[in-house]
């Protein structure tokens, strides 16, 4: 029997939520049928987890493309068909890519398993996160050199310690009736590897530790900057994305297994610190936002 | 003085036509080539590693790269006795070689775009003033320097060798000479 895992209207970091939570309850070795036939709008956290849920499951999954024609071109257009075609048996048509012409996609998903990958990422998105950020965002062209920075650092993560293949998509947005009331940059860093809690197990940390598990390990890895191997370089990577976001009042969020953590928070967002006991999900998700410039008074 | 092209070693590391030192994979091939080219090379020289080139420097490539190729030159027991200076450092690769540098207790000297070379990383003021009155008088022997920064002489010429060993100046016998263009 297949089980059916409804795709929310609005997919992003937080409703994705639910769609863990309806995983949860279903055995990894079942057959699912991911249905988005009713989803209208989808972030770059969304697209990339969908095919980080595909990866985790035993059986190829099944999936029922978005029926909005507007969305599925959208979600043509940013190559997630290109690799969901690979990871789960389409139920539906899809369409075709087409050109995107002034897209505000500044990196559609992009799969990341090699050196080379991250070098393409880099190499890609120079000129347009440069067009975005300054003229977009009104940041300063030199924060373009810290966006890419953060963009290798965080897939690098993923060749270096999920064990697997993950993903990575950027995209601008106008904000301007969320709470935010701006333009914004979102990158998602998302994989299906073996989580922080696992790939931290042989490190002092976990020696250490009174009590271990996901948060623990997210806290030891994104905030303390602990590393499975002791040399005292490691562990910069994470510590120059918290830095970046920081600087440009960005939002910061990492989730891995049952824990999510948002070491950097900003004023304009409402969000937990720290969130513990959530459904389990396997490897990493990372999502930076980076809001336009407010000129202070 | 030898020159050291790092878009040329990352050329040659990486066998493709990449323009930016990222992830360690890559920071690691790269520290191999130029730890040949600096093999090559005779004791004592100055190698000047020229960044002029390179688009992006993330944290991670710099720490595979420039903080794992002066980790053993700073040695008490260094498998060589070479120098490095760091040129067409861009305020992106600065902030990134600042850090890796901070993470080990290293520091580097980096000649900046006039030519005047600034000292980088984990330094103390202490050591900062007797760097900097070594590259104003172009070199001087412990005795001349102690009496400029107001340190006790042991304690100047302490510091004068430390200096020295971490590679940041040049021992000539009794003199500490600059590595880079006089400022």
């Amino acid at each position: 029997m297949t089980a059916v895992i409804t795709v929310p209207a609005s997919l992003d970091e937080q409703s994705f939520e639910s769609v863990i939570e309806a995983l949860a309850a279903i055995p990894a070795d079942a057959k699912v049928l991911v249905d988005a036939r009713h989803c209208r709008f989808a972030t770059p956290y969304g697209l990339t987890a969908l095919l980080c849920l595909a990866q985790s499951r035993e059986a190829k999954p099944d999936f029922a493309p978005p029926d909005d024609p507007d969305v599925a071109s959208y979600w043509s257009r940013s190559a997630f068909f290109r690799y969901a075609e690979e990871l789960y048996t389409m139920r539906g048509t899809v369409p075709k890519p087409r050109a995107a012409g002034d897209s505000d996609v500044l990196l559609e998903v992009t799969p990341v398993a090699r050196n080379e990958d991250v070098h393409a990422i880099v190499g890609r998105i120079q000129e347009k996160a440069t067009q975005i950020l300054v003229q977009k965002l009104d940041l300063d062209p030199r924060a373009t050199m810290s966006f890419v920075m953060t963009l290798s650092e965080a897939a690098s993560n993923i060749i270096e310690h999920a064990g697997r293949g993950g993903w990575v998509m950027v995209q601008r947005y106008n904000w301007a009736k969320r709470r935010v009331g701006r333009d914004v940059v979102q990158i998602a860093v998302n994989d299906a590897g073996v989580g922080f809690r696992k790939s931290l197990e042989s490190s002092r940390a976990r020696a250490l530790a009174d009590r271990w598990d996901d948060g623990a390990a997210l806290e030891s890895a994104v905030i303390n900057g602990v590393s499975r191997l002791q040399d005292p370089g490691r562990g910069q990577g994470l510590k120059g994305i918290r830095g970046f976001v920081h600087r440009f009042d960005g939002k910061l969020t990492v989730r891995s297994g049952t824990s999510r953590i948002a070491p950097v928070l900003p004023d304009w967002d409402e969000d937990q610190a720290r969130l513990d006991g959530l459904p389990p999900f396997p490897g990493a998700q990372l999502q930076v936002i980076i809001p336009k410039r407010v000129a202070r008074p | 003085m030898t020159h050291i092209d790092l878009h040329s070693a990352l050329a040659a590391a990486d066998a493709a036509p990449y323009h930016d030192l990222v992830t360690r994979q890559t920071g690691a091939r790269v520290r191999h080539v130029v730890e040949q080219q600096l093999a090559g090379l005779a004791d004592g020289s100055v190698a000047f590693l020229d960044f002029t080139h390179i688009g992006v420097l993330d944290r991670s490539c710099a720490d595979e790269f420039v903080a794992k190729l002066m980790l053993p030159l700073t040695r008490a027991d260094a498998p060589r006795d070479g120098y490095v200076v760091l040129r067409g450092v861009n305020d992106g690769h600065l902030d990134a070689i600042e850090q890796v540098l901070l993470a080990h207790g290293l520091a580097l000297v980096v000649q900046c775009g006039d030519g005047a070379a600034r000292l980088v990383g984990a330094v103390t003021e202490v050591e900062r003033l007797l760097w900097e009155r070594v590259m104003v008088t172009g070199g001087a022997a412990a005795e001349h320097l102690e009496a400029d920064v107001g340190l006790p002489p042991d304690e100047a010429s302490r510091l004068l060798e430390s200096l020295a060993r971490r590679r940041l100046l040049r021992r000539d016998h009794d003199r500490f000479c600059p590595l880079g263009r006089v400022a």
